[in-house]
């Protein structure tokens, strides 16, 4: 199937909120999984004659297992707070891309089959029955949703639209309807051990080039090692890190404060992924099941720390699950977590961003940088959704704003933050998170990209801003994409530890 | 005692059953139902003092909302603050003597009536005159306002123009409390009045209204920011992970 040509919007001093276009969205879906990963994930292939059953039990099923399901599918009055905040309504006028409509393409089969008016009076109050049409909604406009969370921010109870669209996936594997992108991605990494397939040996390979390339550029040898026994630090990253650009420059970042610090760090080609589509699919299950390698990794490896690199539904998955999960984390008193605490380095919070590492060092000044040598970038920084609105660095609440923003402060001259709205917990998703960063969406990615391609533009046109500055694998691989459409050059986009990698004095 | 005083006395009994039988039986639910992950919006508090002042911004000042919209920040504050004063005025009704702070807030309590009334006609307004909002309004959206504002309107056309025969009306209402009945004066306004009322004590725990109990359950806004230091493990992930080992 050819991507359809399609419309790139225009960009705006500011983005406007536009007037609703039914059904403009509706034609778009993603690949349906194949035979094979849903075989693998354990999830049938075809709807089989029991679709129908199969979809209700599971709704019944997350609705006792998950209060959030729970409380959201009944407390919402439609009071319309959320109608202009997501970023693919803004770019694409869809109505059932706004939060409330997205959640009512669930709440009205929740009404029709687990609610008493819903069941005698279904006209009444928007219920109906699930149908086929029903489920192919479902698959496209939950596959419209980046999980990024900006409604939950503003629904005054709360309400997040990840979870249901989260639920609405887990139900869509159930009846055979997985997204091809994801579930092969879950395979590979479960398989393989990354995202990208990548074996050991080639991870290997990869990572000695790149050792010459930095001794070559900065004639220090500057080493990346990779499952080293014994290793102070594992170090889980992106597996986008170890051959796409621009994440690589990032890679090359973090090896270059380990190497300053002096300390000793390893990869794992166990634990060679950060990424967790399990999340992206709403199955705890899956998850976890992707989440243990990083456990096992740190078991075998003996690391005191666990360091996550610069990717933002990771450090969700990593910061707020990876303790329930797996036991990475203090506080659990059962023997499954006692065994991997009495290994790990209580100094230290568990897991740790690569931002927090290098934010401390930098503090007591381990770090020498020549912030010079920046000074061809003005820098804005893009809040990642999953870090901004899921997760957390430091002490204080917020710290995920302050601390990346510091680190570009310490190594660069030129720094503009973009509009106060599209940043912080009211930050723009890049329009390629939560599972949507595949070719078949491009459409929904270019116009979801809208508000912050607006926003980044101000800062473009105001501040002279030259380079957007990232700590987000999915949001680099996104903007790179992305940025042509709207005229942008794909060489503006980077990481925060690029900047790092470019400024720091080794010795 | 006449037909009418014994179908009132039984409607609002009956209304007050449903109302808290239902209301509990959800809270129940809510309850007994696990957040097996942690997902408070951050940045979220780190401590249960932090979560609770958080918890009171969001009921009290509806503070999400505040940063949402100002409009309909405005028009459901009015609508609610309105509401909890004239409720709070009514307590009067079934009291005797009256509480002070009751006696106290009772001028106030009286003319909260119409910031209630102006606060559910901007609501209504806007379901008419944003297309988003038009888009996702069902009938139940409707009714429900027009529920709300027919209590209101006709609460406040008692108080302001056609009043009703209080004495009486305190004396069917106090009956209730103590069992010792009542009639229910037979003026239609205030038939209406408790009509509708009841109906909307009925329907409160089948309806959208449990946004009201809803909130204080929502994993996003009561659960704090400790996941790295705390580990939470609900039961089920509990029993799928014994079950493994």
């Amino acid at each position: 199937m050819a991507v359809a040509e399609f419309e790139v919007p225009t960009l705006t001093e500011y983005t406007v909120v536009p007037k609703i276009n039914p059904g403009a969205m509706a034609n778009i879906k993603s690949f349906v999984s194949p035979q094979g990963p849903q075989e693998y994930l354990g999830y049938p292939w075809v709807l089989g004659d029991d679709w129908k059953e199969r979809a209700i039990d599971k709704m019944g099923d997350l609705l006792s297992k998950y209060r959030s399901l729970r409380v959201f599918m009944d407390a919402c009055v439609h009071c319309g707070a959320c109608t202009d905040k997501c970023h693919y309504f803004l770019g694409t006028a869809d109505p059932n891309n706004m939060p409330v409509a997205r959640q009512d393409l669930m709440r009205k089969v929740y009404r029709r089959y687990f609610t008493l008016p819903g069941k005698i009076a279904p006209w009444l109050v928007g219920a109906e029955d699930l149908t086929e049409d029903t489920l192919n909604q479902w698959y496209t406009y939950y596959h419209q949703c980046s999980e990024c969370r900006r409604c939950s921010v503003y629904c005054p109870y709360g309400i997040d639209t990840a979870e249901v669209t989260m639920a609405g996936r887990e139900i869509l594997n159930h009846v055979g309807m997985g997204q091809k992108y994801s579930n092969e991605i879950l395979v590979k990494v479960q398989k393989i051990g990354n995202n990208l397939g990548l074996p050991g040996p080639a991870l290997e390979d990869t990572l000695l080039g790149l050792e010459e390339d930095i001794e070559a550029d900065t004639g220090v040898a500057v080493k990346m090692p990779l499952d080293v026994e014994g290793a102070e630090i594992m170090l889980v990253t992106p597996s986008a890190d170890f051959f796409s650009e621009p994440h690589v420059e990032s890679l090359i970042g973090y090896a270059k404060v380990f190497h300053a610090a002096g300390v000793s760090w390893t990869l794992s080609s166990k634990a060679s992924e950060a990424g967790n589509f399990g999340l992206f699919n709403g199955s705890y299950e899956t998850m976890q099941k992707v989440a243990m390698r990083i456990r096992d990794a740190a078991l075998e490896l003996g690391c005191k720390r666990i360091i996550v690199g610069e990717c933002g539904h990771a450090w969700r998955v990593a910061y707020s699950f990876w303790n329930t999960l797996t036991g990475v984390g203090y506080g659990g008193n059962d023997p499954f977590s006692k065994k991997l605490q009495d290994q790990l380095d209580h100094r230290y919070p568990q897991p740790m961003h690569i931002c927090e590492y290098t934010w401390d060092l930098i503090q007591n000044d381990v770090l020498k940088f020549d912030k010079s040598l920046n000074d061809g970038r003005v820098i804005t920084f893009h809040d990642s959704c999953n870090v901004a609105r899921g997760s957390r660095m430091g002490d204080e609440p917020g710290g995920q704003f302050i601390i990346p923003r510091n680190i570009i402060k310490a190594v660069a001259n030129n720094f503009h933050d973009m509009s106060a709205d599209t940043i912080g917990e009211g930050t723009f998703c890049c329009g390629g998170g939560g599972g949507l960063l595949t070719d078949d969406l491009i459409e929904v990615r270019v116009k979801g990209a809208l508000p912050r391609m607006n926003a980044y533009n101000s800062v473009v046109q105001g501040n002279q801003v030259n380079f957007l500055a990232l700590i987000c694998a999915i949001c680099k691989a996104q903007f790179t994409k992305v940025f042509p459409y709207y005229g942008f050059d794909r060489g503006q986009v980077g990481g925060v530890h690029q900047l790092v990698s470019t400024a720091i004095k080794l010795d | 005692m006449t037909s009418l005083t014994v179908i009132f006395t039984g409607l609002l009994y009956f209304a007050t059953i449903i109302l808290i039988v239902g209301i509990a039986y959800r809270i129940y639910e809510y309850s007994r139902t696990p957040a097996p992950l942690v997902i408070p919006t951050t940045p979220a508090p780190t401590s249960n003092s932090g979560v609770a002042m958080r918890m009171a911004r969001e009921v009290v000042l509806f503070e999400s909302l505040f940063k949402s919209n100002k409009w309909i920040w405005l028009f459901g504050w009015l609508f609610h603050v309105g509401l909890a004063l004239v409720l709070m005025r009514h307590i009067r009704y079934f009291q005797e003597p009256v509480w002070f702070w009751v006696e106290f807030i009772q001028p106030f309590g009286k003319y909260a009536s119409f910031m209630m009334v102006a606060g559910l006609a901007g609501l209504w307004a806007r379901r008419f005159l944003v297309d988003r909002v038009r888009y996702i309004s069902t009938p139940s959206d409707h009714l429900m306002l027009a529920l709300l504002l027919a209590i209101g309107i006709s609460g406040a056309l008692m108080t302001f123009v056609a009043h009703t025969d209080i004495v009486a009306l305190k004396a069917f209402a106090l009956g209730l409390v103590v069992f010792d009945f009542h009639p229910v004066p037979e003026d239609p306004l205030l038939l209406i009045h408790l009509g509708l009322v009841a109906l909307l004590m009925i329907i409160f725990p089948i309806s959208k209204l449990l946004h009201a109990p809803g909130i204080f359950f929502s994993p996003t806004r009561n659960q704090k920011d400790d996941p790295r230091t705390t580990r939470h493990i609900a039961p089920w992930a509990a029993a799928m992970e014994r079950d493994k080992a």
